[in-house]
């Protein structure tokens, strides 16, 4: 779907990108952990996230990530809109929690970068 | 423009005149932590070599930059690409790692509070940098310093 299409299911506001709503997504990866989505964040997800710190934005362009959703009502410190804006990574804010988040972008045909990992202690 | 051209061609030209840059890391300063890797990512891709070799050099540079910014007093990423391979190392001067087989495990992580608030302190960095690798060699001096070489193949 269509970044604009995401943008209507979470009732999200567009921080950055608005010129890039027409970016076409299909998978996301929810973390707080940013090892966690080195790891496992496909390019050209979404990624959904508590967090709004600088780090965020550069783990998000190293990724090729297509677009942060930041959710629970969070929204990037100054400089982390400064960053995104050089980094050209469009950011929207949620006022849905993770949990909600994730689920109304699943029931719209979204799937997570995988769907589970091979073993137990959590590597793929 | 023109800077990038000098810099690229004898990259692809042959492996006898290898690119070589060496990029400063401030341990314990978050203001600019990935700001190397960001520049390593940009030269790379310039270069035109495969999205997924990119982004692979992308993130074991990455992992490596925070892991110095985090844990050491300073360091360098040195980046050469070669007609074959992308090779990154992490040299820095600080603790050390007094023991790389605990550090290498999943989970394990000295990461204070400041880390963890920048979403760091998962205890999987250095397992993501050898999984993301195809070759990898981590060693250490107790007092002086740790050292990475990451080497990923261009194909
Ligand atoms: N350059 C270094 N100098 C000293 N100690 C290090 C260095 N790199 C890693 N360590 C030690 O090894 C541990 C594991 O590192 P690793 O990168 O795997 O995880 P982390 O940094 O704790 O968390 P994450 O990388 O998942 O955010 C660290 O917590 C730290 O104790
Ligand atoms: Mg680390």
């Amino acid at each position: 779907m269509k970044l604009r299409e995401v943008k209507e299911i979470l009732d999200a506001e567009v921080i950055i990108g608005e010129d890039k709503l027409d970016l076409e997504v299909k998978t996301a990866f929810g973390a707080d952990l940013m090892s966690d989505v080195l790891a496992f964040a496909k390019a050209g997800s979404l990624l959904l996230t508590g967090l709004t710190n600088d780090q965020v934005i550069r783990t998000a362009d190293i990724l090729d990530i297509a677009a942060i959703i930041m959710v629970r009502g969070k929204r990037p410190a100054s400089e982390a809109i400064v960053l995104a804006k050089g980094l050209k990574i469009p950011i929207l804010t949620t006022k849905y929690i993770l949990f909600e988040t994730a689920g109304r972008l699943y029931a719209k045909g979204i799937v997570g970068c995988l769907e589970k990992v091979d073993n137990a202690s959590g590597r793929n | 423009m023109v800077v990038w051209k000098k810099l690229i061609t004898p990259v692809d030209a042959t492996d006898k005149t290898p690119y070589q840059r060496s990029f400063y890391v401030e341990g314990g300063n978050f203001t600019y932590a990935g700001i190397v890797s960001t520049s390593i990512k940009s030269i790379l891709k310039q270069m035109g070599l495969p999205a997924d070799v990119v982004r692979k050099a992308a993130i074991v540079s990455y992992e490596s930059e925070i892991n110095i910014v985090s844990y050491a007093k300073k360091g360098v990423i040195k980046l050469t690409v070669d007609s074959q391979t992308i090779q990154i190392e992490a040299i820095d001067e600080g603790p050390g790692i007094p023991n790389i087989d605990l550090a290498m495990q999943e989970g394990y992580s000295t990461a204070d509070q400041k880390i963890r608030e920048m979403g760091f302190g998962a205890g999987m960095g250095l397992c993501n940098i050898k999984n993301y690798s195809d070759t990898f060699n981590i060693s250490s001096e107790i007092g002086k310093g740790a050292f990475l070489k990451m080497i990923i193949d261009r194909h």
